[in-house]
């Protein structure tokens, strides 16, 4: 199932399937490793729950609620 | 012995600053790139027969163009073509941190890694078949451990044999973006090779590559050659519809894809080996307390208050030792140099003045030290995480929080360590936005005024109404902020994307040398400029002198008092007599000053602006003492005192002061407020003013001063007549 980064859960699971920032956001989007094909899990949540850490490639990265509605995940 | 010039580049938080203070040591020199806030550190490294020249990058993820400091990177390579780039790296985050090697290698520069965090990544139970890894990029890969030193001296010996072999023969790397965009790189090239002569130009291929990204600073330097510009333009036009059709994706896409997917099918050619790439490690597990939804938020309060605590309280003893050995100075002057204008300018002007500057420096030392050490513990990039969504709403960033809180978010902070700690923002609209906000805070200086000012009118809840002050300082900072993004410093919100850096333990010579660095720039920078702005406040207080008739009119009252006194005693001795003589003429002292004070040229210029002020209601008093405070804020009560026919009165010690401003009919309700919201907004002190010149640029200071004299007159206007109205 494809979804939308920012409706995943804490702890859940997935692999990119899309990016679809463009210009300046997409660039460092991508800059950062966030390519289609990367595995990824959502680590927490701010207090606000904005902005969102995820683990990736071996570190861990945040990232606001409008950036990761950029992003397509294929979640289990 | 021969000369190797080495660029150090690498990502931020991956070791490449204590590298550099380990390899450099104390050779190492800070300047500016020309025209831009970007520090450029040098160093050198000697040995065997070595003279290697390191300048120190700044530190990016990437090379595309989208910081300062990346644009920076990437000039210095082009512009200075150093014979070869060491590039640190973080051996837990392997494939990232290939990400800018990668790129570093497109630019067909030798290149050299530095594989740091070996220890870390070994009890990460991460293992990296560094041999290979070099074998396969086809550049040396040398294991450091930079906190420790590790590395540093076979990373050099790599380093000039890189050089020395490269310079003979060179062969850069080629990668391939895919059989779609593949052939429109070659036609680039192919035009660019036959069109420019190859030492008017950065490698063709390079070119070509950020030409296809869409590199706006890129294709606007290529039209310094021609015509070609827009055959090129035509060009990747062309690739970017073929993308369109073909993958649905566009260029600059497909090519950040492809270096990746080289650097996956690179570390899976058993080059990289680890449990699990979505293990939590221990900082995530830190993480979970730490930025916890009720938990975080109240331990960031509290590290905050300790950091504040610790430096206005630590701070308070070495400041004191400084003020205390400017007093000396000025006792000095005072003794020995003969009373009159040249007493004047060097104890009033210069002593005084810097000194009042200087004594910050203590609380600037403690404070950055405090700041680098959480910075490179990690802590902050928490902080802007946690508090991100409420500072966005207002146009700020998460961490704009810093700033604001050293600028007097809590009463007693310095907007000048403020304001420089704005440099950890690493985007250039909220950083501004904050920047200019910060002053609003109440800083130490303010406060002195706000205690006075409170114990004068509010004396029975003198608490409550300092922390009114405060929380209005907040609103305004917030409110204006909001202005300043949808107006001036207009702008989408800079993406957030943030990396949460693990808990690392800094070293102490790295956080020693980053808090010294900052204090010493601001004694230097600031110490200049302050010593000239002192001497013109002082003169615009001292100039013109009241006329001789005037002078000799207070002489004649004096004389009449002593001889009135020596007549009612004359029983008693010389220094008794010479005692009640001084306490009876201190008031005619006083009133000498009250009146030389207003014949000054900021008398007089107070005396002019009266009608524009008389719309916000100040008190004539309250005009000369804000032009004064201009210089710092503390001038505020000294200069009230004199207008008040007090004499000199320490600002710490102002009860009597406030007592006869209580007392002062002038000050009715609403110019009180008016008053107070003016000292809180108007134009920052001259110190502040210069930080925002050095950490922006003077045309941003210009608007500081004039855009906050102006909101805060405006402010106070509409508080004083809607006030007085009602």
């Amino acid at each position: 199932m494809v979804t939308p980064m920012r409706s995943m859960r804490v702890n859940q699971c997935g692999k990119i399937h899309e990016v679809k920032a463009k210009g300046e956001l997409g660039r460092r989007i991508r800059d950062m490793g966030l390519v289609p094909g990367t595995d990824l899990v959502i680590v927490g949540r701010a207090p606000l729950y904005d902005p969102v850490a995820i683990r990736m490639r071996g570190y861990t990265l945040t990232l606001r609620n409008s950036e990761a509605d950029l992003i397509q995940v294929e979640v289990d | 012995m021969e000369k190797i010039r080495v660029a150090v580049a690498g990502q931020p938080n991956c070791g490449k600053s204590t590298m550099f203070n380990a390899i450099t040591g104390a050779t190492a020199r800070v300047g500016n790139y020309p025209g831009i806030t970007v520090d450029r550190l040098e160093g050198r490294y000697r040995m065997d027969g070595f003279d290697i020249q390191l300048v120190d990058l700044p530190g990016t993820y990437s090379l595309t163009s989208y910081s300062l400091e990346e644009v920076v990177a990437r000039d210095m390579i082009v512009d200075e073509r150093p014979d070869a780039v060491l590039c640190m790296i973080d051996a837990t985050a392997l494939e990232r941190s290939l990400y800018l090697v990668i790129q570093l290698m497109e630019m067909e520069i030798p290149v050299v890694i530095g594989l740091n965090m070996m220890d870390e990544a070994k009890r990460k139970g991460i293992r990296i078949d560094t041999a290979k890894l070099s074998r396969l990029l086809g550049v040396p890969v040398v294991e450091c451990v930079a906190r420790l030193g590790v590395g540093k001296d076979l990373l050099m010996k790599e380093v000039a044999a890189t050089a020395a072999k490269h310079a003979l023969n060179f062969e850069p790397i080629k990668i391939s973006y895919g059989a779609d965009l593949d052939p429109f790189v070659d036609r680039m090239v192919e035009l660019i090779e036959a069109e420019i002569p190859k030492g008017n130009r950065p490698p063709a291929r390079w070119l070509a590559t950020k030409l296809l990204e869409g590199d706006e600073i890129i294709a606007e330097r290529m039209h310094a050659h021609g015509s070609i510009a827009d055959r090129l333009e035509k060009i990747t036009a062309e690739a970017e519809k073929a993308m369109e059709t073909r993958t649905g994706s566009y260029p600059e896409a497909i090519i950040a894809d492809r270096r990746y997917g080289f650097i996956n099918g690179l570390v899976r050619q058993d080059v990289l080996f680890r449990e699990s790439d979505l293990r939590f490690d221990f900082s995530d597990k830190v993480d979970k307390v730490l930025t916890h939804r009720i938990l975080g938020p109240l331990i960031m309060l509290g590290v905050l208050w300790t950091m504040f605590y610790i430096t206005f309280t630590l701070g308070a003893a070495p400041q004191g030792w400084v003020e205390d050995g400017f007093g000396w100075l000025a006792y000095l002057g005072s003794t020995y140099i003969p009373e009159g204008l040249l007493q004047s300018l060097i104890v009033s002007g210069i002593i005084d003045g810097v000194g009042a500057v200087v004594s910050f420096a203590p609380l600037i030392l403690i404070m950055f030290v405090m700041l680098v050490f959480l910075e490179d513990l990690g802590y902050m990039a928490r902080v802007a995480y946690m508090v991100d969504k409420v500072f966005r709403i207002f146009g700020l960033h998460g961490m704009s929080v810093m700033p604001l809180v050293m600028s007097g978010g809590m009463p007693g902070g310095c907007a000048v360590p403020g304001v420089m700690a704005a440099r950890t923002l690493r985007s250039p609209r909220e950083r501004l936005a904050t920047i200019l906000t910060a002053p609003f805070m109440v800083c130490g200086a303010k406060t002195t005024a706000y205690i006075m000012l409170i114990a004068a009118f509010f004396p029975q809840n003198a608490t409550l109404a300092m922390f009114l002050v405060v929380l209005t300082s907040w609103f305004f900072v917030l409110v204006v902020a909001r202005i300043l993004r949808s107006t001036v410093i207009r702008g989408e919100h800079t993406p957030f994307v943030m990396e949460l850096p693990p808990y690392r333990l800094p070293t102490v010579r790295g956080v020693a040398i980053h808090a010294w660095d900052r204090v010493w720039q601001y004694l230097k920078k600031a110490g200049t400029v302050i010593l000239a702005v002192s001497i013109f406040m002082w003169a615009m207080m001292t100039f013109p002198q009241l006329p001789e008739s005037e002078t000799a009119e207070f002489d004649a009252q004096r004389e009449q008092v002593a001889q009135q006194v020596q007549a009612e005693n004359s029983g008693m001795d010389a220094a008794q007599i010479q005692e009640l003589i001084d306490q009876r003429t201190l008031a005619i002292d006083e009133l000498e000053s009250e009146t030389a004070l207003k014949n000054s040229i900021a008398g007089r210029v107070s005396m002019a602006i009266k009608p524009v002020t008389d719309l916000a209601g100040f008190p004539w008093q309250a005009n000369i003492a804000f032009v004064g405070a201009f210089a710092a804020k503390e001038v505020f009560v000294s200069t009230m005192s004199t207008a008040y026919s007090m004499g000199d009165v320490d600002p710490e010690e102002s009860a009597s002061l406030s007592e006869k401003i209580g007392n002062d009919k002038a000050w009715t309700l609403p110019v009180v407020f008016s008053v107070f919201l003016f000292m809180l907004m108007y134009t920052p002190c001259m110190v502040t003013v210069v930080a925002i010149a050095r950490e922006s640029n003077w045309k941003w200071a210009a608007f500081s001063v004039w855009g906050m004299l102006l909101f805060a007159f405006a402010v106070s206007t509409v508080v004083y007549q809607v006030g007085s109205a009602l």
